[in-house]
């Protein structure tokens, strides 16, 4: 897969970055504004897409390789998981307590760091379903073309 | 109302290109047109949280997802169809349909919030004490992310999960092509 013609690489190379920047917005203003985790990683995960749709795959491999991506899937994971079992040891016992609004900081809100635990949350979510749905994709690709050639 | 009727119309019209073309990359932009009014009709009743998530998955996820996997238009359906099949479908539509009728004749007006009809319902909590207890402005992530917490993580291991099967399935075919590609 060679990719496509120089107009589609210039133009998605400059668009790329403004769709980086709307995901992250997305994820870490989930808990202010319409959005969040979910939204987020899969406009993540879509600015990646393009770049593979016009360099080709071995361009998105050498930037994120598969490897890294899976590790980035069990990251999020785990950071989810993780933020469970704080609320569970930190605050009274309880599974998925939102220790840190409860505790230690409660913040403004309508601010930026405010709510606790939800804006990690958010990013542990945007990062698991970014990678997740970036690997998918990328293997569902690789495996379609292998059998149709 | 107005606009909701002009958007469904819209949806129609869109659904039957969708079956009707022969191009599959064309059916699927029209699929993608359907989600785009899908998600106009839930910015038009409030719901901006699952309009973006509409529009992101249904426009820009399945759209780029058929545009990477496929390798040219090759599904094309051809044969006749048989009389039996087509009789049985009917009905089993039409079945749908009158009960289709029945169960809408019951619902509130389209378009009115069902929960302000129950003054007791589980929402008002949610609505009146959701800042005070969590701190975020946003309520729906307040919802999901504080209160019920728990559908959240169970939704984040189902994804894991089948991500992970369709990894197994699909790892050593790529694996084999990133290391002889083409």
């Amino acid at each position: 897969m060679k990719g496509m013609t120089i107009i589609v690489k210039t133009v998605s190379s400059w668009i790329k970055v403004l769709i980086v920047l709307f995901g992250i917005y997305i994820i870490l203003f989930g808990h202010l504004t319409p959005g969040g985790g979910f939204a987020g990683g899969v406009i993540l995960a879509s600015s990646y897409l393009l770049l593979m749709l016009a360099f080709g795959r071995e361009f998105v491999q050498k930037d994120l390789p598969l490897a890294l991506d899976s590790k980035l899937d069990c990251l999020g994971a785990l950071l989810f998981a993780m933020i469970a079992v704080l609320g569970l040891v930190l605050c009274d016992k309880i599974f998925f307590a939102n220790f840190l609004y409860q505790k230690y900081l409660p913040g403004q809100p309508f601010n930026l760091i405010s709510a606790g635990t939800i804006p990690f949350s958010n990013i542990a979510i945007g990062l698991k379903v970014g990678a997740s749905l970036f690997l998918v994709i990328f293997l569902l690709s690789t495996f379609r073309r292998d059998t149709s050639a | 109302m107005a606009i909701f009727y002009i958007l469904l119309l819209f949806m129609i019209i869109a659904a039957i290109i969708a079956i009707e073309t022969k191009n599959l990359l064309s059916s699927v932009i029209c699929i993608g047109a359907l989600g785009f009014g899908a998600s106009l009709m839930f910015l038009f009743l409030r719901a901006p949280d699952i309009a973006i998530t509409q529009i992101v998955v249904e426009v820009l996820g399945l759209i780029i997802l058929i545009r990477a996997t496929i390798s040219r238009d090759l599904t094309f359906i051809t044969g006749d169809k048989e009389f039996f099949g087509t009789v049985i479908s009917v009905v089993i539509i039409f079945v749908i349909f009158l009960a289709g009728v029945k169960v809408f004749e019951t619902l509130p007006d389209f378009g009115t919030a069902i929960f302000t009809e129950a003054p007791d319902a589980a929402s008002q909590t949610y609505i009146s004490k959701g800042l005070h207890d969590t701190g975020a402005a946003n309520i729906v992530a307040s919802v999901i992310l504080d209160y019920r917490a728990y559908d959240t993580l169970g939704e984040a291991t189902v994804l894991f999960t089948s991500i992970i099967g369709a990894t197994v399935i699909l790892r050593k075919k790529a694996k084999k092509l990133l290391e002889d590609p083409e």
